[in-house]
């Protein structure tokens, strides 16, 4: 883990038309590490992935003040490209939503087939798909319907997908909420594996899936960040007692 | 209740069935290879058959596809994507306002647009009108099936790093291209059957023409001429040529309800 984090927010807030989502949040992402942000339903954690790579504009009306530093360089800066970025920092979301007109080779491919990225891409894809583990599985129909797989591969292959076009920063959205135990299994193995090269974001509902894969924890509170920490931490000896009720289950 | 709800069933298939009935018992004594492939034949003589009306029917909605597929499925995107601008508003208001127009006065502003200041009857007119018949229709059902398309598939997409015009058209438009294809193929049934803005455009023409300035025969007003003549044998031809016509627009019709299926069963 080195010391400059790779995102950090600061004073950052998000509103929804007139309805502030984030309030004020000051939260460092370190690099090479799996950041578990945790909280009730609309405290505001989806919000805040969305802001790392600025999807969150994208809703009607949806707007954001404060800063992201990615890198020490500020997202917002009206010369960087949403679309730029999203290359850098991509993102897995809570369904899996793999592209049902393309193959599974085409789905991996898709960052960089369609944007112009020179092929071929089999090494690319063999790599991507090894590194979602999900290679073994399905190197013998690549040009099968994405729709073939069931939902814990579509998972992987919209993983596989987004570590195609080798991003810095890997969000993921409540990515094994739909999934079964064993499937959600080999997704937080593999975020695991991924740590080593990827910085990881990842929201979850799962308090215990925090616990397995993060090494530090947010937990964010009516759009507040209320306490970041090693996740240790956070679960055994939170600073808040509001952090402290929400782990220990008096509520949410 | 259930009386009165099988009454409006019976209600609304009879005339169906009355349709189909006197379409194909009138029409089926006359049908012929011949009547597929020759020309008219002058009043009197036996034979012929009206192959220039079936082409020249063909030809002009392939014209006004040619003209009005890429504006219709365009608007109907636009809508879908940015419906909630100005623009989008303006673009929907005038679907409607387009929608709810005669069809015999999108004949007759053809006629003024294309037609007079030509002096020229011309296949070209007849298409214009039916292409503009088809926009609102289409715009609006392509809206539609590219609203079917899950935002998580669009989401999917931009966080690729793909910019939304790409998302547009690489990954939002093929996903719904089925339902884009039925929205086409009724547009389609629905310019094939139109005879008013063709009466005095295309005109009709007894003999075969793909050029596009000049007058073309259609079915349609091959029905028209026919049934209104005062000829045992025209009755009959119209009869006939009135079969044909229902089976073009009932297989494109059925085409489109396949594929809206073949749809269903996938998602």
């Amino acid at each position: 883990m080195s010391d400059a984090p790779k995102v950090a927010a600061k004073g950052l807030n998000a509103f929804f038309g007139k309805t502030q989502a984030l309030k004020d949040v000051n939260l460092d992402v370190p690099a090479r590490a799996v950041l578990a942000v945790i909280g009730p339903s609309g405290c505001g954690k989806s919000t805040f992935v969305r802001c790392i790579n600025r999807m969150h504009e994208l809703t009607p009306g949806a707007t954001t003040s404060g800063s992201i530093l990615l890198d020490g360089g500020d997202i917002f800066a009206p010369d960087l490209d949403p679309v730029e970025l999203r290359r850098r920092v991509g993102m897995v979301f809570q369904r899996p939503n793999p592209f049902p007109t393309l193959t599974i080779a085409e789905n991996v491919a898709a960052g960089l087939a369609l944007n112009g990225v020179p092929g071929p891409y089999q090494e690319r894809v063999e790599k991507s798909l090894r590194q979602a583990a999900l290679w073994e599985e399905v190197k013998d129909r690549l040009s099968a319907s994405a729709l073939s797989l069931s939902g814990g591969q579509q998972q992987r292959l919209c993983i596989a997908r987004a570590l195609a076009v080798e991003p810095e920063v890997l969000l993921m959205d409540e990515p094994a909420s739909a999934l079964d135990p064993i499937a959600t299994a080999r997704i937080e193995e593999l975020i695991h594996e991924l740590k080593e090269r990827y910085t990881i974001v990842i929201v979850t509902h799962n308090m215990q899936q925090a616990a397995r894969v993060a090494d530090r924890t947010a937990f964010f509170y009516m759009g507040q960040l209320v306490e970041c920490g090693p996740t240790e931490q956070i679960f055994t000896n939170p600073r808040e007692s509001r952090t402290e009720d929400y782990v220990t289950g008096k509520f949410g | 209740m259930t009386a009165l709800c099988g009454l409006a069933v019976l209600a609304a298939i009879v005339p169906l069935v009355s349709v189909l009935w006197l379409v194909v018992s009138n029409g089926a004594k006359g049908l012929s290879l011949d009547f597929f492939t020759q020309l008219p034949v002058p009043v009197g003589e036996s034979g012929g058959g009206i192959g220039n009306a079936i082409v020249g029917t063909l030809y002009m909605v392939a014209l006004a596809c040619v003209m009005g597929l890429p504006l219709g499925i365009g608007a109907g995107v636009f809508l879908a994507e940015r419906g909630d601008t100005r623009l989008g508003g303006v673009i929907r208001f005038t679907a409607e306002v387009l929608a709810g127009v005669p069809s015999i006065i999108v004949g007759i502003v053809a006629y003024g647009l294309l037609v007079a200041p030509f002096k020229h009857y011309s296949a070209l007119a007849g298409a214009a009108a039916l292409a503009f018949l088809m926009l609102p229709g289409l715009a609006r059902a392509t809206e539609e099936m590219v609203r079917l398309v899950p935002n998580g598939l669009r989401e999917g997409s931009l966080a690729l790093g793909l910019p939304a015009w790409k998302t547009t058209l690489r990954v939002i438009i093929p996903t719904a291209r089925n339902g884009i294809l039925t929205a086409v193929l009724l547009g389609v049934a629905r310019a094939a059957g139109e005879t008013a803005p063709l009466l005095f455009t295309s005109l009709g023409n007894p003999y075969w023409n793909f050029r596009p300035d000049q007058p073309t025969a259609s079915l349609t007003v091959q029905i028209f001429t026919y049934a209104t003549g005062p000829y045992e044998d025209w009755h009959q031809k119209a009869w006939t040529a009135a079969l044909v016509l229902l089976m073009l627009v009932g297989a494109t019709s059925l085409t489109a309800r396949f594929l809206t299926r073949n749809r269903r069963a996938r998602a």
